[in-house]
């Protein structure tokens, strides 16, 4: 059973009538200096998290927009070692930071450590895409040891008793992959969607957020209602590449969510 | 020891290697292939539509061929080819292809994906698709197969083509025991991802006699940092789905490779080759650009064959071995693939050494 108390990610992404909104940037994209300045602005824009991306080399779950920041950060000079310093910097102000990145950097770099730095940092949580349920463990155990969250995934392909055992093995939330490809902006939510959600609410009293294709308002209202929180990602990180922030883009979004 | 080795994998890992790093979207096509790959192997109806295609399609079984000129120039090694450069479309890769088809056929996949990095399995898996009706076309996870090309990838993949490269060492090992009743001294394969290298090596790894050598790309020389020897340059990582050696910097990022040869030009493993060496069963070494396309070219000139890039590295090893064991030692090199598709690139690439003449790479393909 989960521990008594809520965690921070636990408490934000928690739907109370509404619809939480949880951005995504790319630590050193397009610059370090620059994401964490970003990362502040969404910081205080009404989001209920913020996941902070580290970039690698291989990233096979990214859409073309992410891959682009990634590669971006890297020829910057962006690592992991960066990234939990981009994470410190926007955690400071109080929003529940996730960092997300794949396995081979965290194992490079050594899971323990890495969940320890992150702690430090004021990391509230890990999402590893690449590290399903059968593979989470050692792993996961060490970053939980650390008091962190490591949220799992489950997708529109994943049957039944998979969800259910996915959503035993998740804290903070439970993280919905809405499509059966890579992230990236579409127009309409894929089918199904809604289905795949009254699911796994039926397996866990965590939060459960959607992400993966979603970054217009009316996506947002379908969704309000069914689930406690959204991640647009994809959307902001264009914004970004564009030389904005996401800040105008998601307080009309949060709009469509109250 | 061997013995161990052939019984693996276990909950889909070599020992510590393999497992499945791929998102929860793949997990649920992941199991429904390792259960219907186990169900058409064991499925004796699948064994003989695959042994038909095997023979017909294929052109199988490949022979095995003494290469007496380049056993001479060594020193009076008896070197043997397994010629898998007859194979139809000109390289083992198509033993992997078509049993992938048949079984895409079998689980009623309408569609295929392949990755067509090194060209070879691109040629072969749109060949298939041919000679089977299917549409080679990205869609999605439900309706497609996924043809990887080499024993890499998360589980079930490297078990997988493993199972359908091996007929080339239990062809090789028959083929070879018939001569006069003696297994070779040594067995050489290139590898890149390594599937040649598994197909041959699986049939001699009860053999304890027999020492098994891969050799992996040099490029311009492991310190040049241009190389693409995961095995001997490398350090354990995930890469596509699975646990192996990998090319990466220290902070796991992979890097850029570097060799002459597409095929052997990949910054990983599969899982088995970092498990053999792990258990010591097989040797694994580098050979360069430069020591290749001389292996190359001694092939062309001395038998007539002209060696694809990728066992040209394995013809190269064999020279070394063959100075090792002195007159009358006995090595079977895997010739995986055939070389005219390199023929573009080679002349001036190796004009740029203007050392030999041009004319054993005069040779009219048409």
């Amino acid at each position: 059973m989960k521990a008594e108390t809520r965690s921070r990610l636990e408490g934000a992404l928690k739907a109370k009538g509404d619809l939480k909104l949880v951005a995504y940037i790319m630590a050193g994209h397009p610059s370090k200096k620059r994401s964490i300045e970003v990362g502040k602005r969404l910081a205080a824009s009404g989001i209920a998290a913020l996941e902070i991306g580290i970039p690698h080399s291989d990233p096979l779950a990214d859409g073309p927009v992410i891959q682009r920041a990634g590669q971006t950060a890297l020829a910057h000079g962006m690592t992991v070692a960066g990234a939990i310093e981009v994470a410190e910097a926007v955690a400071r102000d109080g929003v529940p930071v996730v960092l997300m990145t794949y396995i081979n950097p965290v194992l490079s770099y050594d899971p323990r450590k890495f969940a320890a730095e992150a702690a430090q940092a004021g990391v509230a949580g890990v999402i590893i895409p690449d590290l399903p349920i059968e593979e989470a463990e050692p792993i996961t155990g060490w970053i939980r040891s650390a008091s962190l969250d490591t949220v799992l995934m489950v997708a529109p392909t994943s049957p039944p008793e998979r969800i259910a055992n996915i959503c035993s093995h998740s804290s903070g939330f439970v993280y919905c992959v809405t499509v059966t490809g890579i992230t990236g902006i579409r127009k309409d939510l894929p089918d199904g969607v809604l289905e795949l959600l009254a699911e796994v609410k039926k397996h866990t009293t965590l939060p459960v957020a959607a992400g993966f294709g979603i970054s217009r308002q009316d996506h947002l209202k379908a969704l309000r209602g069914k689930l406690d929180a959204a991640v647009v990602g994809s959307a902001i990180v264009d914004e970004i590449e564009r030389a904005g922030d996401g800040v105008s883009l998601v307080r009309e979004l949060l709009k469509a969510c109250r | 020891m061997s013995r161990g080795a052939l019984t693996h994998p276990v909950d889909g890992r070599f020992g510590a290697f393999g497992g499945q790093y791929v998102p929860e979207t793949l997990m649920s096509a992941l199991q429904e292939l390792e259960d219907m790959w186990h169900e058409a192997k064991a499925d004796p109806q699948f064994q003989l539509e695959l042994a038909g295609h095997r023979r017909a399609f294929i052109g199988r079984p490949t022979p095995l061929y003494a290469a007496t000129r380049i056993g001479d120039h060594f020193g009076g090694t008896h070197i043997h080819f397994k010629r898998e450069d007859l194979c139809h479309t000109g390289a083992h890769k198509l033993n992997n292809a078509v049993g992938q088809a048949l079984l895409a056929l079998r689980m009623g996949k309408k569609r295929i994906i392949a990755e067509t990095g090194a060209g070879q399995h691109g040629v072969a898996t749109a060949t298939v698709c041919a000679r089977f009706g299917i549409r080679d076309w990205v869609t999605n996870v439900r309706t497609t197969h996924y043809i990887i090309g080499s024993v890499v990838g998360p589980h079930p993949y490297p078990e997988m083509v493993r199972d359908l490269q091996r007929v080339i060492g239990d062809e090789a090992r028959e083929q070879y025991m018939s001569l006069d009743g003696k297994l070779p001294d040594v067995v050489v394969a290139c590898v890149g991802g390594g599937s040649n290298a598994i197909g041959i090596f699986t049939a001699f790894l009860d053999d304890r006699d027999v020492s098994l050598v891969g050799v992996e790309a040099a490029g311009k020389g492991i310190r040049s940092g241009e190389h693409a020897a995961s095995l001997v340059g490398g350090r354990p990582g995930v890469l596509h789905g699975s646990y192996s050696y990998v090319l990466q910097d220290g902070d796991g990022q992979i890097l850029p490779t570097h060799s002459i040869s597409a095929g052997l030009d990949y910054p990983g493993v599969g899982p088995e080759h970092a498990f053999l060496r792990e258990i010591e069963r097989v040797e694994y070494v580098a050979v360069s650009d430069k020591d290749a396309l001389a292996a190359f070219k001694l092939c062309t000139r001395l038998e007539g064959i002209i060696p694809a890039l990728e066992p040209s590295h394995a013809i190269h090893h064999a020279g070394v071995i063959a100075r090792e064991l002195g007159p009358g030692g006995r090595i079977l090199v895997c010739l995986s693939g055939r070389g005219d598709k390199d023929m573009d690139s080679i002349p001036t690439k190796s004009e740029a050494e203007a050392v030999t003449s041009r004319g054993p790479l005069d040779v009219d393909e048409g």
